[in-house]
């Protein structure tokens, strides 16, 4: 009898937890949607923004986004690659390699309005890069290179043995049997890793206001500046210039990161099933 | 590099040169000894089957000979192993040259994650060999070797996974073929596959002998006694204490007439 009450109220308090995470999810999906799916038309997404109420379009902030978020990728990838090849086949494991993970640990969890604020320091200034999309993808790279570099190494460390071993047998240095068996076996790890930081990097506000600028420019060079999505959304909803704008911007960077979140998800499913 | 002349091999046999000599040889694992004072030849140009009950050491014994051990931390062979008469231990011997002399087949099949084409190509990718149709070429008569070219001629860039464990087996067979060993070690490789593929398998080991001289481990003792010409017997006695080679004789002799007790026990099914 109590151990049956016990059960039900621990099963009834499951679901409503269960319940308000959905419930939440849901009304912010909903509220998002409701809002932005009006204004979402293709002259939305492709024409510019005009005069002072920013009305017709967010083309150059899309482009900016897509932009600075690709930049980064291509900085971060080579490098969190090499240093967890490093660090999961080469550093004798220890003491400085545990230090190493623990910095990298450390550094994910920084927040983001700081890693903008050494961005503005170093880049813009100290180094003289200016606003612009590099300073930006710099910036954003220090975020993402603890994610695919931790995930990387993990991805590396659940190579099974038996696929080095077959390298070896046949007579591959150790350097061959990590660039030509083990990361091939561990690239769809990577890749999912590399496209989760990837949506990470799109939904960055903190990281790029200090760091980009905020001029509605179509950027060409690294040296440009430009307007993130992120950014301009939160300038036309803060100083309330226009805010059905604002939601479908806000509508087409859901959907940009859900479609990072789903291409990781496809991408590891059908390497799986080979 | 020095050379060991060995001539006082206690199974020298008429029609088969030394391929392998082993000579006192201690096998540790940190402070665990698990091989103590193995003596043996293999025959070039013949199977050697290795049986005894699990854990007695064989596939240890058998990593010896490619030098596969190094890359287990804390591991000792001490004692001689000499392929064609060059001790294979000596300072100045590349373990990674040695194990393109020397091809080993696991009892997990493992084909690389990539299309069975690249698989087979990997090896000789490896050494060297860039030319197309010399590629095509290695990998279809590799193929053909591994018994495995008629299923899968036309799939070639299909990945490697996708085929059945005993498809994947041969195909792994095919990848070290594709290197051209002077000898194949296989660590029981027929222990996770189906029927039609061990058939298969023991139908290439027999034709590729003369090339490539063969040592198995198997614990099916009518597999030892069906593809191999020479048997060793391995026990551990006792747990904890080192295993040994019992008994090494011609197959037909050693299934016939064991001269141990032990040996005889063993084969007959009374331990192990
Ligand atoms: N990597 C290892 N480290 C320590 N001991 C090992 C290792 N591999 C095998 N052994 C030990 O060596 C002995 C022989 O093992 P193994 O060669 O695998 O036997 P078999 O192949 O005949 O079953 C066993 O006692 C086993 O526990
Ligand atoms: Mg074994």
């Amino acid at each position: 009898m109590n151990k049956n009450l016990t059960n039900s109220l621990a099963m009834a308090f499951l679901w409503i937890a269960a319940g308000t995470t959905v419930a939440v999810l849901f009304a912010v999906i909903a509220y998002v949607v409701v809002n932005g799916i009006m204004v979402i038309t293709p002259e939305f997404i492709f024409t510019w923004p005009e005069g002072v109420n920013a009305e017709g379009g967010v083309w150059p902030t899309i482009v900016s986004t897509l932009y600075v978020t690709g930049l980064a990728m291509l900085i971060v990838t080579p490098i969190a690659i090499l240093a967890a090849v490093y660090l999961a086949e080469y550093a004798v494991q220890g003491r400085l390699v545990n230090i190493i993970r623990f910095a990298a640990d450390s550094l994910a969890s920084v927040p983001s309005i700081v890693m903008g604020l050494f961005g503005l320091a170093l880049f813009v200034e100290t180094m003289g890069i200016g606003f612009s999309m590099l300073s930006a993808a710099l910036a954003l790279s220090f975020l993402m290179l603890p994610i695919v570099m931790r995930t990387t190494e993990e991805a590396i460390r659940s190579v099974p043995k038996y696929i080095r071993w077959g390298a070896y047998g046949l007579g591959a240095s150790k350097w061959q049997t990590v660039s030509r068996s083990v990361l091939p076996a561990a690239t769809p790890r990577i890749v999912t890793g590399i496209i989760l930081a990837t949506g990470r990097a799109v939904g960055e506000t903190a990281v790029v206001i200090y760091t980009m600028g905020q001029a509605i420019n179509l950027p060409l060079t690294p040296f440009d500046s430009g307007r993130p999505m992120t950014v301009h959304l939160y300038l036309l909803a803060m100083d309330g210039i226009n805010l059905p704008a604002a939601y479908g911007t806000a509508l087409l960077l859901m959907i940009m990161i859900l479609a990072f979140n789903l291409g990781a998800r496809y991408f590891l499913r059908r390497n799986r099933k080979v | 590099m020095a050379e060991h002349d060995i001539q006082t091999s206690p199974f020298s046999s008429p029609e088969g040169a030394d391929k392998i000599l082993v000579k006192d040889l201690d096998f540790y694992y940190g402070d665990f000894q698990a091989l103590t004072d193995i003596n043996v030849s293999i025959k070039q140009g013949a199977v050697t089957a290795f049986i005894g009950p699990s854990g007695c050491g064989k596939s240890t014994f058998l990593r010896c000979f490619n030098r596969m051990n190094d890359l287990i931390l804390g591991t000792k062979a001490d004692g001689l192993v000499t392929l064609d008469g060059q001790d294979i231990y000596a300072p100045g011997v590349d373990p990674v040259d040695l194990r393109r002399r020397i091809g080993m087949i696991f009892q997990q099949p493992n084909p690389f994650p990539m299309s069975i084409y690249d698989n087979v190509a990997f090896g000789p990718r490896l050494h060297g060999v860039k030319s197309k149709a010399k590629l095509d070429e290695i990998v279809e008569s590799s193929l053909e070797k591994a018994n495995l070219w008629k299923e899968v001629k036309d799939i070639l860039d299909r990945n490697g996974l996708a085929l059945s464990g005993g498809q994947q087996q041969r195909l792994c067979i095919a990848r070290v073929l594709a290197v051209r060993p002077e000898v194949l070690l296989m660590d029981e490789p027929c222990s996770a596959i189906d029927p039609t593929s061990v058939q298969k398998i023991e139908d290439l080991m027999a034709e590729i002998k003369d090339e490539v001289t063969i040592i198995i481990v198997t614990h099916n003792m009518q597999q030892a006694a069906r593809v191999s010409d020479y048997t060793a017997f391995f026990l551990q006695e006792v747990a904890g204490e080192p295993a040994e080679l019992v008994e090494y004789d011609r197959t037909a002799n050693l299934f016939t007439s064991p001269s141990d007790k032990r040996t005889e026990d063993y084969i007959t099914g009374r331990f192990g």
